[in-house]
């Protein structure tokens, strides 16, 4: 037991969690904290908005696999937080976001700088805190630490009260924690991976749909090993981009709304579907009543509510994705004799083609696709791509193809536009040595780029590729095909000088209008030791495709 | 798999929970959250002391329930979810009702149908009687219906609170 303050005991139990940074604004509800901080050896990166900081926190827990950090102040503080807090539950992303309250015998009288933080958040988190005692606050951070880290991973917040900070009590750091209701299932049921086996052994067309859990649970070894054994080709969904290396001959490419041809194809006429780690979202499946129509589904996944929930598998499996992948694994090897699949695998091949003859480029100007490309040939395979929200995202899932985990960072669920640049500034101080690239489109750069100063100002250089269209390009889309040309409220007129923009904030800023001159500005820009905003004019008229028209089945895709 | 044209029926679901403030809130916000809909829902503390007891019932197909089961077990504050079956159930509820009793006719025509009903008059007033009575919700039911042409003022109900029977359990061991 050791006597401190509120504020020293939270800084010291972010220490022993290993924390060494984080993502923050102060504010009056949190100075003792900050106070704290200033001569504490965790590093303190000041965000110029509070969403950028908690997209900051999910962008640095992606790409590192450990827990992210960020803090604000209390009322319009902790709001700002929100979408940042919702992002990352929605992919299931460990951040712990901290703010400041009002003091205890202020709360519930509206006081300056008062909202219901623990409230707003209950939906959006997977267990909120807030501080009574501030003896209890070394529990409280490990147990926070704890629930947001294992299991299917998430945010947690906890919810300082100013007095709770300066408050000096008996602090307790070896206290265990004990929680009786969050006791999360890893290990498979030997029976249900039996069952999968023998579906998987008898299967003609086994097809694996890998999704973010695959990542999340550092799974990838033991997903292509099976995919290999099985021959079993593998789609990914957007959160799965990375689970297995693009060029692997296995990989489809992602499926869904945006998906392959090859991998919307091969998922609908698979007799046996091996589905890790994903929930067959809306996005993913296309009209659920159609999905995988004479498939027999394996459902894994950690969160036993996923199951069940959109569709109903053959066989569920409650598990951690490594721990079911190497049961089923180890179980099949042992009785699998390799089929005869040529004729499906070279469907899948002919297939695959499609996808890329749709990356060849024609007419004047850069084709997004090309771009993609290009891009990719110019980054190491370990470089981390981040993406904003819209055709520019579609855009970097399809065609810029993933090589490793944990190098493809985008909002998956939510669908944040604002996210991919906090996201870079994140995943450049989880990995200072790796290239850092946002894929962005002018609309979604415009609502976080406060934060090039945070950027420039802290040293953390990061390439922001901006696809300007001067439109909100994928509502435009749909507008263009399903609202008969009606652009309402897409023009993004006032948009400003990206390159000038760049430059006033101290960062670099080129503009390219073609392959060549993007080639020379990116070459710049990964040598350079300064964030680079690259603008890339392309029509406003282009379309994202494949396309799968919403409620269709993942077989009617769209070509153009 | 199609959600609508299933069968309904109603469910009693006993959940345990940690006696702290927000518990509730986080339950009855999932429930919304989801578009689950509580026909009622009764809380109060268990046999251990930081324990406490939720006694939900909900109207929704099976594979709803399913879902309600799986999504309230998911909440870090919900230790222990039980699907109580109706037959091997005991399920009582509690209604206070307010009853006018403008004269002495009417006042023994409630009093004798309380007696049959076993309730008790627990307030007595120039006109009006508070009657107390308890039984699973189609009893209570039966009475309001009862009482009703004597003209109901006031009800309070607290909701069904169920047990298993016998040695099956609902308890955290």
């Amino acid at each position: 037991m050791v006597r401190m303050s509120g504020a020293r005991a939270l800084v010291e139990a972010l220490k022993r969690e290993g924390v060494e940074v984080i993502f923050g604004i102060p504010g009056g509800a949190i100075l003792p904290v900050y106070d704290v901080l200033y001569d504490s050896d965790i590093k303190h990166i000041l965000m110029r908005h509070e969403q950028c900081a908690a997209h900051a926190a999910d962008g640095y827990a992606r790409a590192s696999g450990r827990v992210g950090v960020c803090m604000a102040t209390s009322g319009p503080g902790a709001t700002n937080l929100v979408t940042g807090i919702a992002n990352a539950y929605m992919d299931s992303s460990p951040i712990i976001a901290i703010t400041g309250q009002v003091p205890r015998a202020f709360i519930g009288k509206d006081a300056f700088q008062e909202t219901d933080i623990i409230g707003i958040t209950t939906p959006i988190t997977k267990c909120n805190f807030q501080v009574r005692n501030a003896a209890d606050i070394p529990k409280i951070v490990k147990t926070a630490f704890y629930i947001a880290s294992t299991g299917r991973r998430g945010p947690v917040l906890i919810d300082l009260p100013r007095d709770t900070q300066l408050e000096e009590a008996e602090m307790n750091f070896d206290e265990k924690i004990e929680l009786r209701g969050y006791k999360p299932t890893y290990d498979p049921h030997p029976l249900q991976v039996e069952k999968a086996v023998q579906l998987l052994i008898q299967a003609e067309r086994p097809v694996i749909v890998a999704g973010g859990g695959v990542i999340a649970s550092n799974a990838c070894s033991e997903l292509i090993a099976l995919a290999e054994t099985l021959l079993a080709p593998v789609a990914t969904t957007l959160m799965g981009k990375g689970a297995i290396p693009e060029d692997h001959p296995l990989s489809l490419g992602m499926l869904g709304m945006h998906g392959t041809v090859a991998a919307n194809y091969i998922v609908q006429d698979a007799d046996v579907l091996l589905a890790v780690g994903m929930r067959f979202s809306d996005r993913s499946t296309g009209n659920i009543r159609a999905f995988c129509p004479n498939g027999k589904i394996i459902h894994v996944d950690i969160d036993s509510s996923e199951i069940g929930k959109n569709i109903k598998p053959h066989i569920p499996i409650v598990a951690d994705a490594k721990k079911a992948l190497q049961a089923i694994h180890s179980h099949l090897i042992e009785k699998f004799k390799r089929k005869e699949r040529s004729t499906w695998l070279s469907r899948v091949q002919e297939l695959k083609k499609i996808h890329e003859e749709m990356i060849k480029s024609e007419g004047d100007g850069i084709k997004p696709p090309a771009l993609m490309a290009e891009i990719r040939r110019l980054l190491p395979n370990d470089a981390i791509v981040t993406t904003e929200v819209g055709q520019n995202q579609m855009w970097a899932a399809l065609y810029l193809k993933t090589y490793k985990p944990r190098t493809f960072i985008s909002s998956g669920g939510l669908g944040t536009m604002g996210f991919g640049f906090p996201a870079a500034i994140g995943a450049k101080v989880a990995c200072p040595n790796v290239p850092v690239v946002d894929i962005a489109g002018d609309g979604s750069f415009i609502m976080t780029e406060q934060d090039l100063a945070s950027s420039v100002a802290w040293k953390i250089p990061v390439i922001v590729v901006v696809l300007n269209n001067s439109v909100l390009g994928m509502v435009a889309q749909w507008q263009r095909l399903f609202y008969r040309r009606r652009y309402s409220a897409v023009d993004l007129k006032g948009i400003p000088d990206f390159v000038k923009l760049a430059e006033a904030y101290g960062a670099q800023g080129f503009r390219a209008q073609s392959i060549e001159e993007f080639r020379a500005a990116f070459k710049e820009a990964l040598n350079s030791d300064v964030t680079t905003v690259i603008d890339v004019p392309i029509s406003s008229e282009e379309n994202v495709m494949p396309m799968v028209p919403p409620g269709n089945s993942l077989k009617d895709i769209m070509l153009s | 798999m199609a959600m609508e044209g299933k069968k309904e029926d109603i469910y009693m679901i006993s959940a345990i929970v940690e006696h702290k403030p927000g518990v509730l809130y986080s339950v009855s916000n999932m429930f919304r959250r989801r578009g689950f809909n509580i026909e009622s829902i009764s809380v109060g503390e268990s046999e251990q002391p930081d324990l406490a007891r939720m006694t939900i019932t909900i109207k929704g197909d099976e594979d709803t329930v399913e879902q309600v089961v799986k999504q309230l077990k998911k909440l870090i504050s919900v230790v222990k979810v039980s699907i109580l079956d109706p037959k091997n159930t005991v399920s009582r509820e509690l209604a206070l009702i307010k009853v006018n009793t403008p004269d002495a006719r009417i006042r023994s025509d409630v009093i004798n149908y309380t007696e049959i009903f076993k309730g008790h008059v627990v307030d007595v007033a120039h006109e009006s009687l508070i009657i107390e009575i308890t039984g699973d919700t189609d009893k209570i039911n039966a009475f309001i219906e009862l009482m009703r042409p004597f003209g109901i003022r006031e009800i309070a109900r607290t909701g069904i609170a169920a047990l298993p029977r016998g040695m099956r359990s609902t308890r955290m061991e």
